[in-house]
């Protein structure tokens, strides 16, 4: 029961300390959302089960002879990554609606930017194992090496992901409270995620066509400076969506 | 309907502008009878980003005021401003056609107000799906701030491809690139534009309180 564990886990910290600091109650509640994710592994199924059919799907909307599967993979895997994420971001906010937890949690000694970077980071958990897991099942099936561009295709895919959970994380939690509920997500988060899915695509694409670092420096930079500008705007206004 | 001053002065202006623009402003040597259109287009897409920058300076200063007013004038710009934007995305493609031999191209330009558009449809169903006056107000201001936050990201992503859209004539550091004539055309409709959005503006907001006021007095909202 996702309430009570909220409760309990913030009752336990109390005996021990008055309040938790930022980091500290953030992740806390990362903690308490990834053990919930855990024990049910009901959204983390469905988003790696809807990458991998998505990579077939996909390849198969494709003439192959037409189009090189290096030229089609990194436009493929943002495309899913942007999706898959918002299973999981879905999930962040929807799934605790049932047993009203955000009102154990707004109660809990933690401060309300700690809420919103802890929701953050158990997503962040969430889209980068997708992505873990997404990547080799692409490199298989398209048939291309990620190899030798391991390294900095990860670090663009940490500064995409952080962008992406920053946004979507807070647009979860203002959905949730609409009457149209998760329908909503993706009408909100996608005009934003379209700056994200642009830099990384290019980038990956500038990498995988074995073009020099600096090729894709550009979109990098502009994906850090997103991700910063989404976190602490984000941490920001996230208290104005649950004042009572 | 009873039509206030402002509404007979804009509509009046746009009226005045178009006439001169058809009949008495030459037709463009190159682009021919099609060029006649930036005369919408352009004053358009200024009406539409101002409306949007008033949305974002109304929502931070709801977020810093609480002023409901503050927010009935973010509700109205956001409306306005669409509708603006879509005119901008009509008139496009009309002129693109003959000039470009295509409606729609994904240049930089045509992009950008593409995804910004469909940032404000999002706001306002955000909007729609909200019963709690309250609530609404605080949720659309943070969507509002967050928009205009997006604003330069998808500006500078969507330039890092080349852009075919024709560069400004009017505001750039050279003199304008058209004869006077024009010029005069053009910064008319830009005036008329301006009137003609001041005016819809303040209907929308007047609509907004009524519509707030009789929703109470019908109990139809949903007091937290």
């Amino acid at each position: 029961m996702p309430a009570e564990l909220a409760t309990e886990l913030v009752a336990s910290h109390t005996r021990e300390l008055a309040a938790p600091g930022l980091l500290r109650g953030a992740l806390l509640i990362a903690r308490k959302d990834l053990l919930i994710e855990l024990r049910t592994r009901s959204a983390i199924f469905s988003a790696l089960a809807f990458s991998v059919l998505a990579l077939a799907a996909f390849f198969f909307a494709w003439d192959p002879t037409a189009v090189g599967p290096a030229d089609l993979a990194p436009g493929v895997i943002w495309v899913i990554f942007t999706f898959s994420g918002m299973l999981g971001l879905q999930r962040s906010f929807g799934g605790e609606q049932p047993t009203r937890t955000i009102d154990a949690l707004i109660a809990a000694p933690v401060e309300r930017e700690s809420i919103f970077l802890g929701k953050m980071l158990a997503n962040l958990a969430f889209v980068a194992l997708v992505q873990a897991v997404t990547l080799p099942a692409a490199a298989l099936l398209y048939n291309v090496s990620f190899l030798s561009i391991a390294a900095p295709l990860a670090g663009i895919v940490l500064a995409a992901a952080i962008g992406l959970v920053a946004v979507g994380t807070l647009f979860a939690a203002m959905a949730v409270n609409t009457r149209l509920a998760e329908l909503l997500l993706p009408l909100l988060s996608l005009p934003f995620f379209v700056p994200i899915v642009i830099c990384a695509a290019q980038a990956t694409a500038k990498l995988l066509a074995g073009r020099p670092l600096a090729d894709a420096a550009d979109f990098v930079r502009l994906l850090v400076v997103f991700d910063v500008v989404a976190v602490v705007l984000g941490t920001l206004v996230y208290p104005s969506l649950i004042e009572q | 309907m009873k039509l206030s001053k402002l509404a007979i002065v804009a509509i009046a202006a746009v009226v005045a502008v178009y006439v001169r623009a058809i009949y008495f402003t030459p037709i463009e040597a190159l682009q021919g009878a099609a060029q006649k259109i930036l005369y919408v287009h352009a004053p358009a897409a200024w009406v539409a980003f101002l409306a949007f920058g008033l949305v974002a300076v109304t929502s931070g200063l709801y977020l810093w005021l609480r002023d409901p007013k503050l927010d009935y004038i973010a509700e109205s710009s956001a409306e306005v401003g669409l509708l603006f934007t879509t005119v901008v995305l009509l008139t496009g493609p009309l002129w693109a056609k003959p000039i470009w031999g295509a409606y729609w191209t994904w240049d930089a330009r045509l992009t950008f107000t593409l995804i910004l558009w469909f940032v404000y449809v999002g706001y306002l169903v955000l909007r729609g799906a909200i019963d709690d006056r309250d609530m609404r107000a605080r949720y659309s201001a943070v969507l509002g701030i967050l928009g205009a936050a997006l604003v330069p990201f998808i500006h500078l992503s969507v330039y890092m491809f080349r852009t075919l859209h024709p560069q400004p004539v009017l505001i750039k550091p050279s003199a304008p690139s058209m004869p006077p004539v024009m010029v005069t055309t053009l910064v008319s409709a830009f005036g008329a534009f301006t009137l003609l959005y001041v005016w819809l503006l303040r209907e929308r907001y007047a609509y907004a309180i009524e519509r707030d006021a009789a929703r109470q007095r019908l109990g139809m909202e949903g007091e937290v």
